[in-house]
């Protein structure tokens, strides 16, 4: 059966903190949290020369450290670590030009923004848009939007539901 | 620059960060597009907090405060449900549980406001709930976007359908989302939604997304305008190919040449689809992925052009580079090594092979640690063909030399399992010597493995076997703990069945023993050997019979249970090898220490051995403790075991070249207790042969005489039925059916008259739970035994756990087909689906029947109607050993009938088989002929149709 190609992706701070978690295949959420506790404790135990693979239960993990951030993507084991490695540093500079030089606190704080952004660039675990153009343009449109919009009606009527 | 470097920072950058730092501090409202400023005060007294509860106490105050929002009279506006959603959403994804806000969030989702819908489907995205009230309402909304012709809407519903993915979402939608695809007024970024979507529920639900009239259209995406439509489509043009190959095979030639469009194009022709000057990066590895869905093109042309395309990325690779930047190389390289994934796929390009090991010689000495690890991975495949594995051997010092002083473990093990795969008898016993060598420091995590390696490939290229003995001992020595019995098992199979070594096996385990502090494992080995062939250095009066019975008996006091049993089991050898000894043995097996030991085992061999020493004449002992026979030959099970361990496809590699007979796995081998009343010259006293576990319980350990690994393969995705295991199970009752690298199916059965009980262990090989896990057992055709009942399994199986089902068995009359065993579950997201045929035949039915030669005769003339006897001639598919073939004629279930044929090397059985309405009489004679390694085997039944099944289904077995 033809699997995903990125399973999850995971952003965790050097104090192993979680800041960003992305699922691309149906797992229990108590599921979730073991595998983020078992690849965060995983990754921070490795020393920096180290190599950005490494073999993880029937899964390739491909991570990279950004100055306080490990982003990490779960791949299958027929897939191109380097591309995925790739995939990963896009993300960075999409979050990079959106923010204007990222930093953690910008993922904590603006969390919703890192999901749509990512949700335009990779969509159920495959590259949707790897023009980092057309993915910003997506985006800012997004927040345009927004500012024309009008005012709001009750959603309860519209659903018929009051 | 605007990429963040890994580390360094520019003092402006850092200037930048921290005044922000202060921002997000103090005032928390400056996050960009729509500020939610409560979420950003939540969220900065969240981070204020000095401690876990103090974080907690927040959390409930604030969880008190939506709670009472929510439920308040006063209706919120969009924008505070939007704030109240997402701060719910914040506190789930800190790990909180949160168990209402849905409905909040699903009035979201009709918002003609762009941000507040946009909440709305991230927090449905992320926190799914199964509510069916709640999807109904889910499915509604998400129908209004994607009928709104709003591109922003259509995308935001084509996203939220692709993260959830569930089975009801592929109801609504399937059907909808093709039409989206490739209707011709569709935005494009409508279409890469939609082809994503798609793909997703396609994963989840196949059954439902139908893609008949729209394949071709589909196919045709690969030459779409926008190449963001071209990435996206071509990720769901590959799934579909590898489930459909022919109807999408038209893909091939688009997609070869989209690629050679792609590779010649100047890294500035595709404006933002270059990416550090690489033109194209992850569109080209998709469309190099898609082509291993498929075999070479047959098209001439296209196979031209798709091998120019493939020289150009090799030549692309060697060129200097266009950048500095890491991201650079790694977008090249990532070609580069899905161009030599086909290249390897397709194996029938010699010159690309040779060339594409050339290049990732380079690697091997490359300063980027990635690009090693990948080198040595990539050229495991490569020393697989036959045109690039002596290249590969070439690289030889340089795989040995990273395996010494590469510092990332994981390095390291891939240029260990480089040295494994390139292998062969020239370079063996260097190979062999550089990974025990390296085996003194390995890394605990990789040991065991390492150890199964080395002793793998020390038996497939041992051309001396005291060169494998000891490398054997060598092991042992180095990583006693991690020599699994599987291993010493096999060098003592070995030994006993090369009379060439045995001298200088008994000689060198002599010597090791001789050390203050050996391994158990090496007593082990030390204690079987010396009790058969201690003989062989009793001459020599440094290793006369009493030094070698003392010298193991130093050891006896550290051992455990099972070693000081089989230790025991080696000095009653002593006693029939050497007279001598007798009354040394006999005065330890008699003190209390041994004959009042509180184990029982050691007990009971301590006084039946002496006893036996006792009362047994010299001739008898001598019959009793005769050398071991020799073991049949078979796969090598520590073989077995790295497959087990590393899945199939990872030991494929160096496959016995000098093939060894695969047979005897059928029973004939399998020598478990309840064969054991097969009358054989020796007995089993040390016990090695009945340590093997009896099938129904696949424990992990694996064991050298049951083969439970023979048919490893990938999942079966479709229910095509497998019938591989079911003929091994004609002459046997208990093993494993089936195995692949999810699921082990053990089978343990037994039957009387025409009843029957099979009980079936289902064991979950992975660490994830399958989901919706059912069985369904159907009796095709004419079948008429009757599966009177079986009771449902548990629909969950946990990861590592195993359940058992229980069926109940009635033979009504006689049958030829065997009733299916269908079986579901959800593995990830996948369904599988799994058909065997449960080994339930005729034979297992019969009663044994002893009579004598005249009877036997008589009977057999009686029988002599033309249809009531069934004939067939065949060659041998396994050894022709005597005890094996009687072996597998009492597992059939009949008496095996001796002094009745006049030719003693004909078999003759009879027996009856029972079924509800009648009983079937049936005679059977098979007459071997060893030089022509032929078979002739005769049936004659009271009833023609149990004549011909039997005859069918015997004439594989032998």
């Amino acid at each position: 059966m033809y699997k995903n190609s990125i399973n999850f992706m995971l952003l965790f701070s050097r104090q192993g903190k979680l800041r960003l978690q992305k699922w691309y295949v149906p797992l229990s959420d108590k599921e979730r949290k073991k595998i983020s506790r078992d690849l965060v404790q995983t990754i921070l135990a490795r020393k920096p020369k180290m190599c950005s693979f490494l073999e993880w239960r029937d899964l390739k993990i491909v991570y990279k450290r950004y100055a306080s951030l490990y982003f990490c993507c779960a791949v299958e084991d027929q897939d191109n670590e380097l591309i995925t490695l790739e995939i990963i540093h896009r993300y960075v500079e999409l979050l990079d030009k959106y923010f204007g030089s990222v930093c953690e606190l910008d993922i904590i704080f603006n969390f919703e923004k890192a999901y749509f952004i990512l949700d335009e660039f990779l969509l159920g675990g495959e590259a949707q848009e790897t023009s980092k153009k057309n993915v910003l343009k997506a985006i800012e449109q997004a927040d345009l939007l927004q500012e024309e919009a009008e005012a709001p009606r009750s959603v309860l009527e519209e659903i018929g539901l009051t | 620059a605007d990429v963040i470097a890994t580390a360094r920072w520019t003092n402006q950058r850092r200037a930048a960060l921290s005044q922000r730092k202060e921002a997000y501090a103090y005032m928390p409202a400056v996050s960009k597009g729509d500020g939610m400023r409560g979420l950003a005060v939540f969220i900065s007294d969240i981070r204020n907090c000095k401690s876990k509860e103090a974080e907690i106490k927040r959390i409930n105050k604030e969880l008190a405060n939506i709670r009472s929002k929510f439920k308040g009279d006063k209706a919120l506006d969009g924008y505070s449900k939007k704030k109240y959603v997402c701060k719910l959403l914040f506190i789930f994804l800190l790990g909180h549980d949160i168990d209402f806000g849905h409905m909040e969030a699903v009035n979201l989702l009709s918002s003609n406001k762009y941000t507040e819908k946009q909440i709305g489907y991230l927090f449905i995205s992320v926190l799914v709930n199964s509510n069916s009230e709640l999807i109904r309402l889910i499915n509604n909304a998400i129908k209004n976007d994607l009928s709104s012709r709003n591109p922003t809407f259509m995308c935001l519903a084509l996203h939220c359908i692709a993260n959830v993915g569930s089975r009801e979402m592929a109801e609504a939608f399937a059907s909808e989302i093709p039409r989206i695809l490739v209707a011709g007024d569709t935005m494009d970024s409508v279409k890469q939604s939609a082809a994503l979507c798609l793909l997703r529920l396609y994963k989840t639900s196949p059954d439902l997304v139908l893609m008949g009239e729209w394949t071709s259209r589909v196919v045709h995406l690969l030459n779409d305008q926008h190449m963001g439509v071209v990435t996206a489509a071509i990720s769901l043009i590959t799934c579909l190919s590898q489930k459909n190959p022919d109807e999408f095979k038209t893909c091939v030639s688009l997609a070869v040449s989209r690629l050679s469009r792609i590779v010649s194009s100047a890294s500035t022709d595709l404006q933002d689809y270059t990416y550090y000057f690489v033109p194209a990066p992850w569109l080209s590895c998709k469309l190099l992925r898609l082509l291993q869905c498929y075999p070479p093109p047959e098209d001439g042309a296209v196979k031209g052009r798709l091998v120019e395309c493939l020289e150009t990325i090799l030549n692309k690779a060697q060129e200097p580079p266009k950048s500095k930047k890491v991201q650079h190389s790694n977008a090249k390289n990532a070609i580069l090594f899905e161009a030599i994934s086909l290249i390897i796929h397709y194996d029938s390009e010699p010159n690309l092979l040779v060339r594409a090991c050339n290049q990732l010689g380079q690697f091997l000495q490359h300063r980027e640690t990635n690009l090693r690890y990948l080198a040595l991975e990539s050229m495991c495949t490569l020393a697989s063909s036959e045109f690039s594995h002596e290249a590969v051997k070439t690289h030889i010092e340089t795989v040995i030399n990273a395996l010494k002083t590469e510092r990332d473990v994981s390095v390291r093990q891939r240029a260990a399992d480089l040295l494994y795969a390139m292998c062969d008898r020239s370079n063996a016993k260097q190979i062999v010597a550089e990974m025990l060598s390296y085996l003194e420091t390995a890394d605990y995590s990789i040991r065991e493995e390492m150890v199964l390696k080395v002793a793998i490939l020390a038996e497939k290229y041992a051309v001396d076997y005291s060169w494998y003995v000891d490398t054997i001992l060598n092991l042992i020595r180095i990583a006693g703990d991690y020599v699994s019995e599987e291993v010493w098992y096999r060098v003592i199979q070995i030994v006993i069945n090369r009379d060439d070594v045995q001298g200088y096996a008994a000689k060198t385990v002599f010597e090791a023993l001789q050390a203050p502090a050996c391994h158990e494992n090496m007593v082990k080995v030390g204690g079987y050997i010396l009790g058969e062939f201690g003989n062989l250095i009793a001459g020599d009066p440094r290793s006369s019979p009493l030094v070698q019975f003392n010298l193991l008996h130093s050891k006896f006091h550290l051992c455990s249970v099972p070693t000081r049993a089989l230790l025991l089991s080696a000095y009653i050898k002593f006693i029939n090898l050497f007279p001598e000894t007798k009354a040394t043995i006999q005065e330890v097996l008699r003190c209390d220490s041994q004959i009042r030991n509180s184990d029982v085992e050691l007990q009971q061999r301590a006084v039946e051995y002496l006893k036996l020493s006792s009362i047994a004449s010299t001739d008898v002992l001598a019959t009793v403790l005769e050398e071991m026979p020799p073991f049949p030959e078979r796969e090598s099970s520590i073989l077995a075991k790295l497959k087990k361990k590393k899945g199939p496809g990872a030991v494929s590699v160096p496959e016995l070249d000098d093939k060894r007979e695969g047979g005897e796995l059928n029973g004939g081998g399998d020598r478990g207790p309840d064969t054991a009343s097969t009358p054989s010259p020796s007995a089993d006293l040390l016990g090695i042969r009945s340590a093997a576990p009896i099938g129904a319980t696949p424990t992990s350990t694996g064991s050298l005489l049951v083969d439970v690994f023979s048919e490893a393969g990938p999942a079966a995705p479709s229910a095509a039925v497998n019938d591989d295991g079911f003929l091994r199970f004609v002459c046997k009752n208990n093993g494993v059916l089936f195995e692949n690298q999810l699921l082990q199916i053990g089978i343990k059965s037994e039957y009387r008259q025409n009843l029957g009980r099979m009980y079936l262990f289902y064991g979950n090989k992975t660490s994830v739970q399958f989901a919706s896990f059912t069985t369904t057992v159907s009796c095709p055709g004419e079948l008429q035994s009757h599966i009177l009942s079986t009771k449902p399994v548990e629909p969950l199986v946990e990861g590592g756990a195993q359940i058992q089902q229980v069926l109940n068995i009635e033979c009504l009359t006689d049958f030829s087909e065997a009733p299916l065993l269908n079986i579901k579950f959800r593995y990830g997201g996948a369904l599988q689906n799994l058909s065997l045929k449960l080994p339930v035949t005729i034979n297992k039915f019969f009663q044994p029947t002893e009579m004598t030669s005249h009877d036997f005769f008589q009977r057999w003339k009686q029988l002599s109607q033309p249809q009531q006897e069934a004939q067939k001639i065949f060659k041998a598919n396994h050894g022709m050993d005597t005890e094996v073939l009687k072996a597998k004629l009492l597992g059939l279930g009949t008496a095996l009938l001796d002094d009745v044929d006049p030719n003693p090397e004909n078999y003759v059985c009879a027996g009856v088989i029972q079924t509800k309405g009648q009983q079937v009489g049936c005679l059977l004679r098979l007459e071997p002929n060893g030089q022509a390694q032929m078979y002739r085997l005769t049936l004659r039944c009271s009833k023609d149709s149990v004549s011909m099944r039997l005859c069918e289904l015997l004439a594989q077995q032998f």
